[in-house]
């Protein structure tokens, strides 16, 4: 066999995987998303009538669907500086020389990632049990009153961001620390040798060479955040208050629930266009600070 | 006397962190091992007066969690497979083969990045269902056939392989599929490896797919088990830490035996941007 006919069967089936159990639903949600697509739908496809935009005409006058898209901006806004900037100080611990015992440290960072979110999401809402809880217990000792974490509309989602904090800043660390050690020492000791202090060098030198790293991974971690979902499941079920209700946790509802598919679609392709925006808003803005 | 300050620092921020960090699974481990009712309690005891298996016991004779055990295994192994079916082949004809479109059919993989998988959810369970494959095994596996990080793991790492070796296998007048075989292969060992750990542990831990997919109860993986029973025992809170422990062991044994071939695939597929 020619090496070229071989390298067609070599790619063909991934290919074909990725074209039929990916493009091609990707395609047919845009359809979907036209049409009322319910649970008749799903018996017999005569059932199916086209109405266009009113799926997203309708989402536009539906308050819940606003209180989501709210939520998920929370979570993003205020969640990822603060997932990034703890990775951060968490890959700039390690970077340091003074540093012992960097590759368990490291590992005992890290393990959240790994950790099955269904099971550590279970674990954290005894933890932020309002009498039970030893966060409570811990914040009492330091003379806080209890808070009633994932009851009260106003901590729930901050609730669900420290869980999502803990749980993943060790994959950023670990991708911001390969990028603090492939900054030359000269650097470093050229600084010092000018007279700046640590935050100084922070600031000039760190920082700006983690540049084009930091838009990466706040980019990664964006989408991410976007994608919120199993921790409200697991935790609150969207509420209190609907508090909790994310966009993707919307789709869920809408499609999986109600069987409304073509509700469901149409919320997809609104988070689909907000990620876009975002990931596209924060390339620009870094291009601009002079960053990327 | 200010690099004692800094020494001191840096130490007991990072043990401190690490401490935090580690707190929760630990706690998991310990109230799983605890009688029923015990952490329901003032002040949070944080552990056992005498540590009970009993909560385990309960799970498998009472709850027969066996069956999900078994469930979320054979889902992961099929996926490792397949995964590493459809990726390596691929990967590496990206990386060493030509054919027409190559680099711009790459490219167009690469793009697809951006478009969310729940995207595809409702088209593909109609899908699935008009195949009869809701609530299957095979079913849950239909995501995990070929991925574009897969590809792009593979292709990057089958980039360092010499021409010259392939080409001296072909001069030897062997076939492609044998080159494959017997010379590229052996040479993508590590990437396998990381490919079999990252494609495990992400199936293991997913959760939306699976939960959408498998309906019945007896059909269910570990996670999403593990969200049907605590809401049914939302008091229980030994026995639902015994489940999460169940949950969590496997991918955590895993992670600690390969560590290495992990972090490598992380650190090479975040350069994905």
């Amino acid at each position: 066999m020619k090496p070229r006919q071989a390298a067609w069967l070599f790619v063909a089936p991934a290919l074909l995987a990725i074209a039929v159990f990916f493009v091609v639903p990707v395609a047919a949600a845009l359809v979907m998303s036209g049409t009322d697509f319910d649970i008749y739908a799903l018996a017999d496809l005569r059932n199916v009538r086209f109405i266009w935009l009113d799926n997203y005409l309708q989402l536009l006058q539906r308050p819940l669907f606003w209180q989501a898209l709210l939520n998920t901006l929370f979570f993003v806004v205020v969640g990822v500086p603060l997932s990034v900037a703890v990775s951060l100080v968490a890959a700039l611990l390690l970077n340091s020389p003074l540093a012992l015992f960097k590759g368990f440290h490291r590992t005992a960072l890290f393990v959240p990632v790994v950790a099955t979110l269904a099971a550590v999401a279970v674990t954290w809402r005894f933890l932020l049990h309002t009498r039970y809880g030893l966060l409570n217990y811990g914040l009492s000792s330091l003379g806080f009153s209890p808070i009633d974490w994932l009851g009260n509309p106003r901590w729930a989602m901050p609730a669900i961001m420290l869980l999502s904090v803990w749980k993943n800043f060790g994959y950023n660390m670990i991708i911001l620390l390969a990028g603090l050690q492939a900054i030359p020492g000269e650097q470093y000791e050229a600084a010092r040798l000018d007279g700046a202090g640590p935050l100084a060098v922070l600031r000039h030198i760190t920082i700006p060479a983690l540049g084009p790293m930091l838009l990466m991974v706040s980019i990664l971690t964006m989408a991410a955040h976007f994608q919120l979902f199993a921790e409200p499941y697991m935790m609150t079920q969207g509420g209190p208050a609907q508090r909790t209700v994310t966009v993707l946790y919307l789709m869920y509802e809408e499609g999986f629930k109600w069987w409304s598919l073509g509700t469901g679609s149409a919320v997809a392709f609104v988070l689909f266009l907000f990620m876009f925006g975002f990931t596209v808003l924060q390339v620009t803005v870094s291009r601009r600070w002079g960053t990327a | 006397m200010r690099a004692r300050l800094g020494f001191l620092g840096v130490n007991a921020a990072l043990a401190l962190l690490a401490a935090l960090t580690l707190f929760p699974l630990a706690w998991m481990i310990s109230a799983s091992l605890m009688a029923p009712g015990e952490a329901n309690n003032y002040p949070p005891p944080l552990l056992p007066t005498s540590a009970t298996l009993e909560n385990y016991r309960v799970l498998f004779a009472e709850h027969g969690l066996v069956r999900q055990v078994f469930n979320s295994l054979l889902i992961s192994l099929f996926a490792t497979l397949l995964s590493l079916a459809f990726n390596l082949s691929a990967g590496y004809a990206f990386a060493k083969l030509r054919f027409w479109g190559r680099e711009r059919i790459f490219r167009l993989l690469l793009g697809a990045l951006v478009i969310p998988a729940q995207i595809t959810m409702m088209p593909l369970f109609f899908m699935l269902k008009r195949m009869g494959l809701v609530n299957t095994t095979p079913g849950v596996l239909v995501p995990w056939l070929a991925s574009v990080v897969g590809i792009y793991l593979v292709r990057e790492y089958a980039r360092s392989i010499p021409d010259e070796l392939l080409e001296a296998a072909r001069m030897d007048g062997a076939g492609e599929g044998r080159i494959f075989l017997k010379v590229v292969l052996p040479l993508l060992k590590p990437i396998m490896v990381t490919l079999a750990v990252l494609a495990f542990m992400l199936s293991w831990n997913d959760f939306m797919w699976p939960l959408v997919v498998l309906t019945d109860r007896e059909m269910q993986t570990l996670p999403v088990a593990l969200a049907t029973l605590s809401r049914e025992h939302v008091q229980d809170v030994e026995l639902m830490m015994a489940g999460a422990v169940i949950t969590v062991l496997p991918v955590l044994l895993i992670f600690f035996a390969l560590q290495r071939y992990y972090m490598q695939g992380l650190l090479a597929g975040s350069v994905k941007g």
